[in-house]
């Protein structure tokens, strides 16, 4: 067929040579699209006139953003799962930083087991972490609640602030600190005023990663929860059902809000490199 | 998402000037080292003791006496291989796919992106910040039988009218290799980016034709990411059971589906304990050989 047509062979060959040349970016194009169709899923049908079970399309309705606490139990799930994220994220930050920089800043005996007690909860499936604490918990007769998904929250919060922390400190020019001490600040002045800020969008990303963690988790939160409910335990719960469409209000609400905090802080620190 | 920084982290103590003063350290680490022997060590020993439990004759659901029973652990495992192996088999093919999938896409961000290189990086991560479950639940619409991806297989002319794929083994596949796509990406893309362009310019210089340059440099210099980000992909996938319970049926259970169900809807502790066990310590070994093996040990 190409060589009927004379400008044809050309072009194909132009075609095909910007298609090879283009080849990683037109797969990465195709890898951004796996990730993001399920999102646009779940934010097209928090629109959906589905009443109760949203698993087909019926019509377009505002109703669901309207009236985002419309489902039952749906916000007071909500409402659970922000406040157990933000007392761990709390606890964790604080704890997951102290050791973070008790590894960056000092030198002690016990280090390499350190390092081992903070690699193995990352390294240990979600199933066995939450199925040892409930079998603790249980063989002290304690009943799972509130406090028992905190607790469990931090446990595997603190490794991830640890790491995100640790790389912080460890980018920092000594330097810096070297220079407030020439200008005679002493070391509790030197933390405060150069140090720590120095560390904070460390510490920032750090408490946004363990926030996520914590309000994203279902399988650890299932084991130590007893009654009580949780976003994603309340997704898992109702998606034999048919999931009420206040769900995927929720969860693209979500979505919007954590991009908006990370671009502005993407923002934030690029502006402050360039003053 | 931590690991991206795992591996830059080895060299902290050559570099900055480190303080040797007696309590200080010890104070820091004390509340946070304490939480963690609590609740994840403690717990470890109380899943182990948990495992050898056995119920008394004629005793109330739920309670268990310890009596040492190690042949618990031969029971479960016999009764249950089936979804032990298989959810070996799922995790290696879930981390094979995302690989696939996260290379290409670490390499093209490392190298091809310029100045849109941050942006991309959030867009890798932003679908996580949609619940995870939702997502789940919104491959089970994408593949749904008379869905888009099913419709559109269905023109192929070999293909027949029952074929599906939600329900099956390959939606869980899928699923996971979805679900833990960013742990893969994030570490390759690390350290990926770390590689001057100048070394790969040299090869192409020295005659090396692209494959050669990938196999002979790019590769070997991305190894600490691509051991990183497959146990970060392998190890959560090996004891999940949301994607097999959304995704999949009943006979594509995984390990995580037994202990949970063992857990709760039969109640029996022993049998649920000796599993978990068995799990963490197979991973634990699997994870050891496969480190030692790449000889990527300043990882840890």
């Amino acid at each position: 067929m190409t060589t009927i047509n004379a400008p044809m062979p050309s072009l194909s060959h132009r075609a095909s040579r910007w298609f090879s040349r283009n080849l990683i970016r037109i797969y990465a194009a195709l890898a951004f699209i796996y990730l993001f169709i399920p999102v646009a899923y779940t934010f097209a049908f928090s629109f959906n006139d589905a009443g109760k079970s949203n698993l087909v399309w019926q019509g377009f309705t505002l109703e669901n953003w309207q009236n985002p606490c419309g489902a039952p139990q749906v916000c007071e799930a909500v409402v659970n799962s922000l406040q157990i994220g933000i007392l761990s994220t709390l606890l964790a930050t604080i704890l997951g930083t102290m050791i973070a920089f008790a590894l960056g800043r000092y030198r002690f005996k016990g280090r390499k087991s350190t390092n081992l007690l903070i690699f193995l909860p990352m390294a240990t499936p979600e199933v066995v972490l939450g199925a040892s604490l409930l079998a603790m918990f249980l063989n002290l007769r304690v009943n799972p609640g509130f406090w028992t998904i905190v607790i469990s929250h931090v446990m595997f919060c603190i490794s991830f602030v640890v790491v995100t922390v640790k790389a912080r400190i460890a980018s920092l020019d000594p330097r810096l600190e070297q220079a407030a001490m020439d200008l005679y600040a002493n070391e509790k002045e030197t933390f405060r005023y150069v140090t720590l800020p120095l560390v904070m969008p460390g510490i920032a990303a750090a408490a946004l990663l363990a926030f996520s963690l914590s309000f994203d988790d279902f399988i650890i939160t299932n084991f130590n929860s007893g009654v009580v409910s949780t976003f994603p335990k309340f997704v898992y719960v109702s998606a034999a059902r048919g999931i009420p469409a206040q769900a995927n209000v929720i969860g693209s609400a979500m979505f919007f809000i954590a991009l908006i905090i990370v671009i502005v802080g993407q923002v934030v620190s690029h502006k402050r490199k360039k003053v | 998402m931590a690991f991206l920084h795992v591996v830059s982290t080895g060299k902290t103590a050559a570099k900055s000037g480190l303080k040797s003063r007696s309590l200080t350290p010890y104070l820091l680490l004390a509340p946070g080292l304490i939480w963690l022997i609590t609740f994840f060590i403690i717990p470890i020993f109380s899943l182990g003791s948990t495992s050898t439990m056995v119920r008394p004759e004629g005793a109330q659901i739920g309670v268990y006496v310890q009596e040492l029973r190690f042949a618990n652990y031969v029971d479960a495992f016999l009764a249950n291989q089936d979804q032990y192996i298989r959810s070996f088999i799922y995790a290696a093919l879930a981390t094979l796919l995302a690989l696939l999938i996260a290379y290409p896409l670490a390499y093209a961000i490392a190298f091809k992106s310029g100045k849109y290189r941050n942006i991309l990086l959030v867009l890798v991560i932003a679908p996580f910040f949609t619940s995870f479950l939702l997502r789940t639940i919104a491959w089970t619409q994408i593949l749904a039988d008379s869905g888009p991806v099913v419709t559109a297989i269905k023109v192929l002319p070999f293909v027949d009218d029952l074929f599906r794929i939600n329900n099956t083994s390959t939606a869980v596949v899928i699923g996971l290799a979805y679900n833990f796509l960013p742990f893969m990406t994030l570490p390759l893309y690390a350290s990926l980016e770390r590689i001057d362009p100048r070394t790969l310019e040299a090869a192409g210089d020295l005659y090396a034709n692209g494959l050669t340059t990938f196999r002979k440099v790019t590769l070997p210099l991305s190894m600490p990411g691509l051991v990183a980000g497959t146990l970060l992909t392998f190890i959560p996938a090996a004891g999940d059971y949301v994607n097999a319970a959304i995704l999949g049926n009943p006979s594509t259970k995984m390990i995580g589906n037994v202990i949970e169900s063992r857990f709760f809807a039969v109640v029996d502790y022993p049998t649920a304990a000796a599993l978990s066990f068995t799990l963490m310590a197979t991973i634990l070994i699997l994870v050891t050989i496969y480190i030692r093996r790449s000889g990527t040990d300043e990882l840890v």
